[in-house]
């Protein structure tokens, strides 16, 4: 099963966007959307992997041992903290639509506007 | 649109993009046979010419330092429409907020779990490019330190720690560091962000040259935009709008 954890970045991506599709929520929504993001850092990281490769750290190591991409971890690293504070814009959007319009269902609020 | 339409529309593309993914993973090189160069390049070259032994630090904040700037520009903008979209002009002086802790154990283990917490931040920060660590790990580990405060003591002990007038210039001194020491590089006639002093010694805080004050910045800005947001998000929750 070399190209599992694809898969899984791949399912997790569906799995996320299904919920966005069905949320009955917006605070449900804004976690689906986190999902799907999570599925690039699967992707990214397994991308990276080398077979029997170490953390690329050579403090104590000696230069040259084999050692996972370290490219896509930086990637993963910065987009997890912004993904964070994303969600929390996401969040803080969601809060101003509930004050005005007094619901947290996509649906209603849709309504509301047609 | 109903929401049955909705729905089945999804399952219908779904099926299609699931099966182009799928399609496209059998043909990506088998797991843990990794190709691509960089990666090998990187782990080579880091730490003879950097004398970086973390080579991920040096990745974010050196080889793809400008890209970090542009990240930490969305996370400083991000941030800026969280507060601009809560911060109501005008709020009531906080009353009686009854979420003090009532457990003296959970009081004395908490305020030490505050030290220890700031403490392994700051510690992955400031060793982020010689051991696994770096600005964004250390400041987002800062700030769940601080946090902790809250929940151990009281809204009352938090308050003046996430102030405003005290998170504010700190976070923008954390961003704006960043595009100052890119800016240091120009005016020396080199190009944005170039790696400006000696290598330092390996394996020890003075090495890396640009990449320690870079990291620096990049640690006080994660810490103090998670700060601000989450005192954003506390005030929404705890004082009454006036």
């Amino acid at each position: 099963m070399s190209v599992l954890p694809y898969l899984v970045a791949a399912w997790v991506c569906l799995v996320g966007l299904y919920g966005i599709v069905t949320s009955r929520h917006l605070v449900h929504l804004a976690l689906c959307l986190t999902i799907t993001q999570s599925s690039t850092y699967v992707l990214l990281l397994a991308i990276g992997y080398v077979q029997g490769g170490g953390p690329p750290v050579f403090k104590g190591v000696e230069l040259g041992t084999t050692a996972v991409d370290p490219v896509v971890q930086a990637l993963a690293l910065t987009d997890i903290v912004v993904s964070v504070t994303v969600l929390a814009l996401i969040l803080a959007l969601a809060l101003d639509v509930h004050k005005d319009t007094g619901t947290m269902d996509p649906d209603e609020i849709a309504d509301m506007q047609g | 649109m109903t929401r049955r339409i909705r729905i089945g529309m999804f399952l219908a593309a779904g099926a299609v993009v699931g099966f182009l993914l799928v399609w496209a993973s059998v043909d990506l090189p088998s797991f843990g046979h990794y190709r691509g160069p960089y990666g090998y390049v990187l782990n080579r070259v880091v730490t003879p010419e950097r004398h970086v032994t973390e080579v991920v630090t040096a990745t974010v904040f050196d080889y793809r330092g400008f890209d970090t700037l542009g990240e930490e520009l969305i996370l400083f903008a991000a941030v800026t429409g969280v507060v601009l979209l809560l911060r109501p002009e005008e709020r009531e002086a906080a009353g009686n907020l009854g979420d003090q802790v009532g457990s003296d154990a959970v009081r004395v283990f908490g305020a030490l779990a505050v030290g220890l917490c700031v403490l392994v931040g700051l510690w992955l920060i400031a060793f982020g490019y010689v051991t696994p660590g770096g600005g964004f790990q250390g400041g987002v580990a800062v700030a769940s330190g601080v946090v902790l405060l809250w929940l151990v003591a009281s809204y009352r002990a938090w308050e003046p720690v996430a102030r405003d007038t005290a998170l504010d210039p700190v976070e923008g001194l954390g961003a704006g560091g960043y595009v100052v020491i890119g800016l240091a590089a120009l005016w020396s006639g080199l190009p944005y962000l170039t790696n400006l002093f000696g290598p330092g010694t390996s394996g020890t805080l003075v090495s890396g040259g640009s990449i320690p004050f870079v990291n620096w910045a990049a640690g006080i800005e994660v810490a103090a935009a998670l700060l601000v947001l989450f005192s954003e998000f506390l005030d929404e929750y705890i004082v009454p709008l006036s």
